[in-house]
């Protein structure tokens, strides 16, 4: 056998097929961007203008696929949907579950291709981009048909997911952030949790709170941060760990303390400028990064990256972490250790937590309208809030529910009061940011976040630069 | 070779023939390819964001590629890919196709080589994944047993890169020894026995035989693999998402950003498009410049 192919002609055919087909990949699933906008646009107008007209009650069972990405609160929604069902026997909620990454893809990949739920948990950072890509259908005029009483849900939550009166979801739940500590290690260490609860933090030197974090690292020669003789390459137990970088919002990780000493995001709901080049956030995001970088009392964001925060923590590597009350469940279960949650210390501007909430929204191509209206609506009322609040994974919008999952946590011996307080405290939280251009946004300040935290840049240059970035894309 | 022809019907039949052979894989090509292809070509032109219908924008978004430092980066970081991956890779390869060649006919030990080629390149990536991973990983642990420091590999921005280059040497260096294998047993054995008779040593003989009458298979293997080495993703997606920062953020992983996080389909087919272009331009040379077409053996 001899070679006598016209390798060029090849060579050629290759190439061409090889990318062509790489980016074509891309492009074959979403075929007809008119066809798969189109039933969009009829979806949009039918309840926009007369939402009565779908109300008659279908005879024949109806089936709601109804998505969310935390499998902790699949058995409470199923329990709701068992129940609503139960009321509603024309109408069959199929509860489908995907981890977050996953979750958004398919989502997303299921509007294109006509496969999305009926109804979807949503998040506040990525709502905008649906509602303005007209993918959510405005629940206004179901909710002034109904009368849907907006004021029963705490204060602030409703507010998260309209604009311009339209409406695309009703909240379900909230939640806060705060302190995660090892007992059995704070008890070593001499720190009581009355300590911990009353510390103060500023971006200079960590405040009491900073030495907190060095009272609870410890070398293998078992000497703590604060000895003279500490060696922060050998450390064997950390006092603190972030979850990461946090990306734009940092909402478990940095938000509470760069909000606390003084930062604001934006000038609120679907502001056009964000003020990420504020000193403060970057001698906020410099002291975060240096708990790692400088002091040594932080795991480095490889190894945070590698098992993530929580394994961290729970598999006895560190002390203390912060997260929101979403996370209770996993730390007491996971823990083989005596876990507590404490306040976040007092920054120079007080305690402050972002105060952040899910809610469902109905996707536009659903054939189910009116259906998964009659869920939607359930899924946010007292009835389901109290069955949710009973599993005690989250906290419902609805005080009722909380106190159900107040009680549930009381049951379970843990006391959840750091989360409670920080919600109740006048000025205590602050809202999640949304605005449009979440979607970019996101990569922009990962990639920020990350050089910081890896010691590549500076803070205050890196947040510039970022910032121009950021406030490029409302122009 | 010519095929000598009886009648026109002959002809016509082996025509007939021949359409029938070549109609799957065209019907393959034009669905799979060709079609995606015009497709990718056209929204390249429109700002087309996954939900909306697309609005024709012209050349909107080939300006904005001539301004994109983000594109730049993405080019070079591939680049440097690249030239991590496709040198070290092929005289790896090179080395083991000759060693099979001279020294052993086992195809048990071709079976080996080619096994890591069958994995699937998630699971590969899966698999270094955890075997590298920063704090629990069974190479720190071996490391760290040595009396070294802990290394975070891909979590570094430094070190990520080479690591996903050695990944993906690991997982085709044998495939592509196989193909160069396959090339050695072309070359006539007369040829060497003539230079051992002159008394030509291994490193002669190689320098002077097996390299050049390889020309054509190793032309086909480097053209290959360095298309498929400019195509680095999967391992990407699995490993380190574009990051740590922006260290691995490779065109093709930027196109997705752009596709699927950021719902831009129409930047995302024009970034597509040029790196078609440049592709070929690189394939033309490469062709050029190597003389693919022809073998010293004739």
């Amino acid at each position: 056998m001899r070679f006598r192919f016209n390798a060029l002609a090849i060579a050629l055919v290759l190439v061409s097929s090889m990318l062509l087909a790489a980016c074509g990949g891309a492009a074959a699933p979403a075929a007809e961007p008119t066809a798969a906008a189109e039933p969009a646009a009829e979806a949009t107008a039918a309840p926009a203008e007369e939402p009565a007209a779908e109300a008659p009650a279908a005879t024949d069972a109806v089936t709601i696929r109804y998505g969310l990405w935390d499998g902790n609160q699949q058995p409470a929604y199923e329990a709701c949907a068992a129940e609503f069902t139960k009321t509603n026997p024309n109408i069959i909620v199929k509860v489908e579950q995907a981890g977050w990454g996953d979750y958004w893809t398919s989502v997303q990949t299921g509007m294109v291709g006509g496969t999305a739920p009926d109804v979807f948990t949503n998040h506040l950072a990525k709502y905008p981009e649906f509602a303005s890509k007209e993918q959510l259908v405005d629940i206004q005029p179901f909710v002034e048909r109904d009368g849907v009483d907006l004021a029963q849900y705490l204060p602030g939550l409703g507010d998260l997911w309209g604009r311009d009166g339209k409406r695309y979801g009703l909240p379900k739940d909230w939640d806060t952030v705060a302190v995660v500590f090892n007992k059995d290690m704070l008890d070593k260490a001499g720190v009581t949790v009355e300590e911990l609860n009353n510390a103060d933090w500023n971006a200079k030197d960590g405040g009491s709170f900073g030495q907190i974090i060095k009272k609870l690292t410890i070398d293998e020669a078992g000497k703590n941060a604060l000895d003279a003789d500490f060696d922060k390459s050998k450390v064997v137990q950390y006092g603190f760990v972030g979850g990461g970088s946090g990306g734009a919002y940092g909402q478990t990780q940095w938000s509470h303390w760069a909000v606390s000493n003084g930062f604001k995001f934006n000038d609120g709901l679907y502001a056009t400028k964000y003020f990420y080049d504020d000193p403060k956030l970057a001698e906020t995001i410099q002291w975060y990064a240096n708990l790692n970088l400088v002091e040594g009392v932080a795991p480095t964001l490889a190894d945070v990256r590698s098992l993530g925060a929580t394994a961290l923590f729970t598999s006895g590597k560190a002390a203390m972490t912060t997260d929101g009350s979403w996370m209770i469940g996993s730390y007491v279960n996971d823990a083989k250790f005596v876990t507590g949650f404490a306040r976040l210390p007092k920054g120079p501007e007080g305690r402050k937590s972002m105060f952040n909430g899910l809610a469902d929204s109905i996707w536009v191509g659903s054939k189910h309208q009116e259906e998964s209206w009659q869920w939607m609506k359930f899924a946010a009322s007292p009835a389901c809030a109290n069955i949710v609040g009973s599993y005690g994974v989250v906290f419902p919008a609805i005080q009722s529910g909380v106190d159900a999952a107040l009680k549930a946590y009381g049951d379970r011996k843990v006391d959840v009061s750091a989360f409670t307080a920080q919600a109740t405290e006048a000025n205590g939280t602050f809202l999640f940011p949304v605005t449009d251009f979440a979607s970019e946004i996101g990569p922009i300040m990962d990639a920020t976040m990350d050089s910081i935290m890896l010691g590549e840049k500076p803070a205050a240059d890196a947040l510039k630069a970022a910032n121009d970035e950021v406030n490029a894309l409302f122009q | 070779m010519t095929i000598r022809t009886g009648t026109r019907t002959a002809q016509r039949n082996e025509l007939m023939w021949a359409l029938l052979f070549i109609v799957p894989s065209l019907i393959g090509f034009i669905v799979f390819f060709a079609m995606p292809s015009v497709r990718g070509l056209l929204m390249s032109f429109t700002n087309w964001d996954l939900l909306r219908p697309a609005k024709f924008t012209g050349l909107a978004n080939y300006i904005k590629l001539l301004s994109d430092k983000e594109f730049r980066h993405a080019l070079r970081v591939t680049a440097y890919y690249v030239v991590l991956n496709i040198p070290l890779q092929t005289v790896i390869a090179l080395g083991m196709a000759v060693m099979l060649d001279r020294f052993t006919k086992s195809t048990f030990i071709r079976g080996i080589l080619i096994l890591p080629w069958l994995l699937p390149n998630i699971i590969v990536a899966l698999l270094w994944l955890w075997m590298l991973d920063p704090t629990l990983g069974f190479i720190n642990q071996i490391i760290m047993s040595l009396g070294f420091e802990r290394q975070p590999f891909l979590g570094s921005v430094t070190q990520a890169m080479p690591t996903i280059a050695g990944i993906n040497i690991w997982r085709h260096a044998g495939y592509t020894a196989i193909l160069l294998f396959a090339g050695l047993q072309n070359i006539p054995k007369d040829v060497y026995e003539a230079a051992a008779i002159d008394g030509a040593d291994e490193r002669q003989m190689f320098m002077g035989i097996t390299l050049p009458l390889l020309r054509p298979v190793l032309i086909f293997v480097l053209v290959t693999s360095l298309i498929g080495s400019f195509q680095i993703f999967d391992t990407i997606v699995i490993t380190t998402k574009g990051g740590p920062v922006d260290a691995t953020r490779v065109v093709y992983w930027y196109i997705y950003e752009y596709a699927f996080v950021r719902f831009k389909m129409g930047y995302a087919a024009t970034i597509s498009v040029a790196l078609f272009l440049i592709l070929i331009t690189i394939t033309v040379i490469q062709m050029r410049y190597f003389k693919a077409d022809t073998s010293d053996l004739d």
